[in-house]
């Protein structure tokens, strides 16, 4: 089967102050196929941020190889990496990252606006992924009159319009209540289940638990790379360790 | 490429970003709109003050220059330094014949003066004026309106007939108000003339009083009549129109100099005035106004482009997020900078309009007030600014714009997503 994501040996430093460098990433190797359902665990220094940037072509590395979709991302013009960003990728965000004074409507076509699709077109879209989170009546509202839920889901139909082959979800239910987490989680499930790659950042043990695969992050390593209960059991344990 | 102008999101974008910030958007447009509101009033005012004195020269032709005889100061043929002589009756065909640059050529005499003792008499009523003996191409060269009848003619200067024109303000002391001095007759240093026209000046001021006091006679008459002979007092005379007055003026001069047998190189014998010459240096001195408020207005501009620029800055901060959720789901920086320069643009673009608006209004609101209540200035007629000075304006504060979206654009594209999503 084919690796959608395929890392090499990468690595990447931030420099800090005049000399100084922090190694924040050292020598990751990762594959992830097509169609499957992977969270990133880490605690924080881990690189589990700076990793997702450089998957979402967010950030570039420094050294080693990252083929997204069979395609090497390096060395690419910001013309290119706004395409491949906008064409193959979709992103959420903890806190949403919605367009403040566009309505939720032109909120989810905006993907789309960039792929120079005409007005009417990519808001009748946008209608119909609304539709599907059951957002249809909230068309017409602005980001603020929503809840966190609803923002979420606003934000998923955002990532989803542009047909991603990845989902990169960055703590996507880190500033929502346990219910809403959970029906936050079962829609990216649902997603995931219609064939879109989702790998999903975070350090909540129950919603790592409902994805196939945890990659646990260390010092810039992959600690642990495990898929059956009781092995991911065991990263838990080893992360309630590192916190403390 | 799109035709990011004719976007609606475009706009959408650029009305809600500078509606979140209403009174800032406020005080920045009122840079720019002050700036181009002074220079539309000062290139106006500097426009009246020009129009204003312009209109004090009248219809006075412009490329004359005048000639009258003085002292040689030199000696010359025979001829010692310090010896007079005058212009003769034989001198105008002279001229013409060997000064092909010249355009109009009268002759003139003077007598009297309207500040000196009374030499005119009618009736009862007395009074002091310039008396001239004119042709009928000076009247082309400072030209009247006539009130009443008609000019010199040249049948009056052929046939020697004892007519005369008199300004108004002659009219105004010798007749009474409801009088009609046509064909009435005015006695002039003893010697009666029947009044033929009476005419008024063009020009304002102590130039238009001194016209306005005059009578004109035919120069044959007047020479004639007082005794002058062949003696001409002074020349007044255009170049052809294509040909500068400096250039006929010392062809001329030369020209004369030969007749009369004085030294080429002896400057002081014929004594002369160019007309041309100081309505240049008016004109230059109006450009170099012109030149500065051009200046000062566009300086004032620049400020008001740069406080756009700054607040730009301030609104590209703001909104770095925006920005970078923008970068994430494809923006190119392209379009990211399309999107600043157009804001900045807008901004500078309506303000300025306003402040053309405002400006052309409070000139015209001056100019209608000046016309309506009659108001008379020796210096200022006319405020106003022509188109082109308007759309250069325009197209200034347009760049002026991008100029000023230019340094935040830039710096918007700088921000790499990544950063732009940083949550604290």
């Amino acid at each position: 089967m084919l690796h959608m994501i395929k890392l090499e040996n990468i690595h990447k430093s931030y420099r800090i102050g005049k000399s100084g460098s922090l190694h924040v990433l050292k020598g990751i190797d990762l594959n992830v196929r097509e169609g499957e359902l992977v969270s990133i665990m880490g605690s924080s220094g881990s690189g589990k941020s700076t990793l997702l940037n450089i998957l979402g072509i967010l950030d570039n590395y420094d050294k080693g190889a990252y083929y997204l979709n069979g395609k090497l991302m390096a060395n690419l013009s910001e013309r290119k990496a706004a395409f491949y960003r906008n064409h193959t990728l979709g992103f959420v965000f903890q806190s949403f990252n919605l367009i403040s004074f566009k309505n939720a409507m032109e909120n989810v076509a905006l993907p789309l606006y960039y792929q120079k699709v005409s007005r009417r077109k990519r808001n009748k879209l946008a209608m119909e992924y609304l539709d599907k989170m059951g957002l249809k009546e909230w068309a017409t509202h602005l980001p603020s009159e929503l809840s966190g839920g609803q923002k979420q889901r606003l934000a998923i139909a955002r990532a989803l319009i542009s047909k991603p082959k990845v989902i990169l979800a960055d703590e996507p239910t880190g500033a929502l209540d346990s219910k809403t987490s959970q029906e936050v989680m079962d829609l990216l499930k649902e997603i995931n289940a219609g064939g879109i790659t989702m790998i999903v950042v975070t350090h909540e043990h129950d919603i790592a638990e409902q994805t196939n695969r945890i990659i646990h992050l260390k010092d810039g390593i992959v600690e642990n790379d495990v898929n059956d209960s009781e092995q991911k059991k065991k990263v838990f344990e080893s992360l309630i360790a590192e916190e403390i | 490429m799109r035709l990011s102008v004719f976007d609606i999101d475009n706009w959408q974008e650029i009305f809600s970003s500078l509606k979140k910030n209403k009174v800032r958007t406020f005080f920045t447009s009122f840079g720019v709109f002050w700036g181009i509101f002074m220079l539309v009033v000062m290139m106006g005012s500097g426009n009246g003050l020009k129009n204003g004195v312009m209109d004090d020269f009248g219809d006075f032709a412009t490329n004359s220059f005048f000639m009258w005889t003085q002292q040689t100061s030199m000696a010359y043929k025979g001829f010692n330094r310090g010896r007079r002589f005058n212009f003769r009756n034989s001198d105008i065909q002279y001229v013409k014949d060997n000064v092909p640059e010249i355009g109009l050529l009268a002759p003139r005499l003077q007598a009297g003066g309207y500040r000196g003792a009374s030499n005119v008499v009618r009736g009862k009523e007395t009074g002091a004026f310039n008396i001239y003996g004119d042709m009928p191409e000076f009247f082309q060269i400072n030209p009247y309106t006539i009130i009443n009848g008609r000019l010199i003619n040249s049948n009056d200067v052929k046939d020697v007939r004892k007519v005369c024109v008199i300004g108004s303000s002659v009219k105004d002391i010798l007749f009474k108000p409801d009088e009609d001095p046509l064909g009435d007759y005015i006695r002039i240093q003893g010697v009666y003339f029947k009044v033929i026209g009476v005419v008024k000046s063009r020009k304002k001021g102590g130039e238009a009083e001194r016209d306005e006091n005059s009578i004109f006679l035919p120069f044959t008459t007047m020479q004639k009549t007082f005794n002058y002979g062949d003696i001409v007092m002074w020349f007044a005379v255009t170049s052809q129109d294509d040909i500068p007055a400096s250039v006929a003026e010392e062809k001329m001069i030369k020209v004369l100099k030969t007749k009369h047998k004085i030294n080429p190189k002896d400057d002081r014998a014929i004594g002369h005035f160019n007309v041309e010459k100081e309505f240049n240096k008016m004109t230059g001195l109006f450009s170099g106004i012109s030149w500065l408020i051009w200046v000062v207005g566009a300086g004032t501009l620049l400020a008001g482009a740069i406080g756009v620029s700054n607040i730009m800055l301030i609104i590209v901060k703001e909104r770095t997020k925006e920005i970078g959720v923008k970068r994430a789901l494809g923006a190119t920086p392209m379009e990211v900078v399309v999107q600043i320069i157009l804001e900045s643009v807008f901004l500078t673009a309506l303000a300025g309009i306003i402040g053309l608006t405002i400006g052309v209004a409070v000139l015209t609101g001056i100019n209608y007030l000046m016309v309506s209540n009659n108001v008379q200035l020796d210096m200022f007629l006319h405020p106003e600014i022509d188109f082109k000075t308007a759309l250069s304006a325009l197209i200034i504060l347009i760049f002026s714009g991008a100029f000023a979206g230019m340094i935040p654009a830039y710096r918007a594209i700088k921000i790499k997503p990544v950063e732009a999503l940083r949550d604290e």
